[in-house]
């Protein structure tokens, strides 16, 4: 199943990390399954728990299936100054959706996140790999409003 | 008449709708079917407070305006084409009277060069700014003793935070005996509040590599790595956009330039783990294993990367190298202090008017980095104090900031430079609080190895969450200090052993508001809820209903139009009462 992918990598313990994030990329929810844990683990010849280790280690990676926007908001002092925690409650509002948890068309996963560096424009967020910054609560509704829009 | 227009189209500039500007000027173009306007991409000029920005030049001048949006695009065009360009929301200028020219003026660009100048995605752009030069001069025209000693005597210290001689540690590199040495880019800035290395990688992604290969050359090494977050796709994308074009142009892969001086050059993603801007826990993390670090010596000089000799700098560190090389070390060591030469980036958020990136020599004082660069407070508040050097750093007080800074005096107050993030806080801050965020940042992203580390950080976060709570002790803070003190010894890394630096500092410099938390019960600054109380104002109540609707505990009654009440014990301090309140009858103490 992930034979275009383990083309791309040779079959060593250094490109663990690459697998991981090209699986996870590519699979419609984002996570990383049990099923494709056990492939790689044949492909590397490592044991399952060496990648399970690696896996749980590195917060980027999900083991559990998630949405197909996954918004980050960033939980940093820069953003929390300028009110990162309104828009919080604002995103679980409008998604009606609690912390790490997946709406159910499976539109939406919400996440906290380490900073993304962009505190110039606090509070910021990033939806899959687009960064929005200087968020206010009526900034969220078009945003939110765009992705529905788009996915129709 | 012939008008270039850049749009800044880093993270800062996107995050702020640069896209939406930059579409906005194709449409002009289409729309008027101009055929003198050329339309690029660049980066960020450090102003990510007026994002997003648009530069006009012509020969009438340059100009950049801020705060933009779609709308005000095509007349912003027209009238600096008619030559009567709109004094409003201009940035910078030449010509007109800008609102930020001073605060340019105020730096010193060595490291941000070409940022926000430059498109990144051109090494044309980059060549054309003597890019890559330098990389020519040190590999014909000079032996790698020459160049180590040109960056040691030049006196750059790693910007990463630590500030270890550079020249020193590619000294030690470059003594070792082995058939296989590498170089890597610590490109995983974690610290919270810090932008530097993002700025550099996504706005001149070719300086970091031209320093890296002039590293290579230096110490012998003929392959390397840049580690960079995942954090950070588009600075990803722009360097692997950029390593592609210095391979087509011979300054990247073998024989570079006709010499025999070979580099290949890889990119390494990292996954989300703030531990691994530690430099064995990156090496481990580069092998694909868990990043955890290990003990030192040795030290990656004698055995990195698969136990061979590696040499690891950080992003702005590299990006000093080229312009080193071609100036000199004397001219670089022009600027700065004694012991700390040259310039450094910092990184401005928070409660700061200016928010953004600016490079200024080492030797300002905080003072003038706050008030005169950055433009002073956003708001009305006071200034409280600063924030350096993220979860390794410190806060440091009002009455420090006359401090200069250069690796030695931040050092002496307790904090650290760090990379070069500055939060600034104002009188709405809680530094029990702040001290709280950072040690429940450290104790998430320890790695679990050492004892002190992973449960010394959770028992002092346990005081800190209980005297925020109102149910601190005295003996809370001696218990801080001594876990503090073992934290530090008893732990194998910089995260370890910095990471109780936020609370000791705020001990040291607000050791007031702790005790006011601990034996009053209250928070001067608002943020502890636990410490509130809400009352409503019987006079400007006027019954409206609306906090009672509100609370979602039914603690609030009255009867319609009559002022109503807020039952404290029931009261769980959410303030949604507060906020609800139309007529500001709501006190929060």
């Amino acid at each position: 199943m992930y034979k275009q992918i383990f083309n791309k990598y040779s079959p060593e313990k250094e490109n663990l990390i690459y697998i991981l994030h090209e699986i996870q990329d590519n699979h419609p929810q984002q996570y990383i399954s049990e099923d494709a844990v056990t492939e790689v683990s044949e492909y590397i010849n490592v044991p399952r728990a060496h990648i399970y280790g690696v896996l749980t280690f590195y917060t980027m990676f999900s083991t559990k299936p998630r949405g197909k926007n996954i918004i980050r908001l960033c939980e940093s002092p820069p953003c929390f100054l300028k009110g990162s925690e309104n828009i919080l409650k604002k995103l679980r509002e409008t998604l009606d959706l609690g912390l790490n948890k997946t709406t159910k068309d499976g539109m939406f996963t919400l996440e906290l996140c380490a900073c993304l560096g962009v505190c110039g424009n606090a509070p910021v967020m990033m939806i899959n790999e687009d960064v929005y910054g200087n968020l206010t609560e009526d900034k969220i509704d078009t945003i939110i409003n765009k992705i529905k829009g788009e996915a129709k | 008449m012939s008008l270039v227009i850049k749009i800044g189209m880093a993270s800062c500039g996107l995050a702020a709708g640069a896209r939406d500007i930059y579409s906005a000027v194709e449409e002009y173009i289409k729309t008027t079917k101009s055929t003198n306007i050329e339309l690029k991409k660049t980066a960020c000029i450090g102003m990510c407070f007026a994002e997003p920005l648009m530069e006009l030049s012509s020969e009438n001048g340059t100009t950049t305006y801020g705060y933009l949006n779609a709308e005000m695009i095509s007349a912003i065009i027209d009238d600096f084409a008619s030559g009567q360009p709109q004094t409003e929301n201009v940035i910078l200028s030449d010509s007109l009277e800008g609102q930020e020219n001073e605060t340019l003026k105020a730096q010193t660009r060595i490291v941000l060069r070409n940022v926000g100048i430059i498109n990144p995605e051109s090494i044309d752009d980059y060549i054309g700014r003597n890019g890559y030069n330098s990389l020519q001069k040190a590999i014909k025209e000079m032996t790698p003793k020459e160049i180590v000693a040109e960056v040691k005597e030049s006196g750059l210290r790693g910007r990463g935070g630590a500030g270890f001689p550079t020249g020193l540690k590619w000294q030690f590199a470059a003594h070792e005996k082995s058939n296989k040495k590498y170089i890597v880019c610590n490109a995983d800035e974690g610290d919270p509040g810090a932008f530097m290395d993002r700025s550099v990688l996504e706005g001149d992604p070719h300086s970091v590599i031209e320093g890296m290969a002039i590293g290579a050359y230096a110490i012998g090494a003929d392959e390397g790595y840049i580690y960079c977050r995942a954090e950070y796709p588009l600075a990803i994308k722009h360097l692997k956009l950029a390593i592609a074009a210095a391979e087509k142009r011979g300054m990247l892969g073998r024989n570079i330039q006709g010499t025999r001086f070979n580099f290949k050059l890889h990119i390494k993603e990292g996954a989300g783990a703030f531990v691994c801007g530690e430099e064995t826990a990156l090496l481990a993390s580069i092998e694909g294993k868990r990043g955890m670090p290990r003990i030192r010596p040795p030290f990656p000089a004698q055995s990195g990367l698969w136990g061979k000799p590696t040499n690891i700098n950080n992003v702005e560190t590299f990006a000093n190298i080229a312009w080193i090389i071609w100036h000199g070390a004397n001219e670089y060591a022009k600027y700065g202090t004694e012991k700390s030469k040259g310039t450094k980036v910092f990184a401005l958020a928070g409660k700061i008017r200016n928010s953004g990136l600016i490079e200024v020599p080492m030797g300002i004082s905080l003072r003038d980095v706050i008030y005169k660069v950055g433009g002073g407070m956003k708001t009305d508040k006071p200034f409280k104090g600063v924030q350096l050097g993220g979860p390794s750093g410190g806060c440091l007080p009002a009455d420090l900031l006359d401090t200069v800074v250069d690796y030695d005096s931040i050092n002496n107050t307790g904090a650290i430079m760090g990379s070069g993030g500055m939060v600034v806080m104002d009188s709405s801050t809680c530094m029990v609080d702040v001290a709280k965020f950072f040690l429940n940042f450290t104790q998430n992203e320890s790695c679990g190895k050492c004892t002190f580390c992973r449960v010394g950080t959770k028992r002092m976060l346990e005081i800190l969450t209980r005297i925020s709570e109102g149910t601190g002790v005295p003996e809370d803070i001696e218990k801080l200090e001594s876990l503090a003190k073992n934290i530090i010894k008893g732990s194998l890394c910089g995260l370890g052993q910095t990471a109780p630096n936020p609370v000791l500092t705020t001990l040291k410099y607000f050791k007031d508001e702790y005790l006011a938390h601990i034996e009053d019960k209250k928070c001067a600054a608002g943020v502890c809820t636990h410490l509130l109380t809400y009352e409503i104002d019987e006079d400007k109540c006027v019954g409206c209903t609306l906090c009672a609707r509100k609370c979602p505990v039914s603690c609030i009654s009255g009867k319609v139009k009559k002022p109503h009440q807020i039952n404290q014990e029931a009261c769980i301090k959410c303030g949604a009462c507060y906020t609800a309140c139309k007529f500001d009858a709501i006190t929060k103490s």
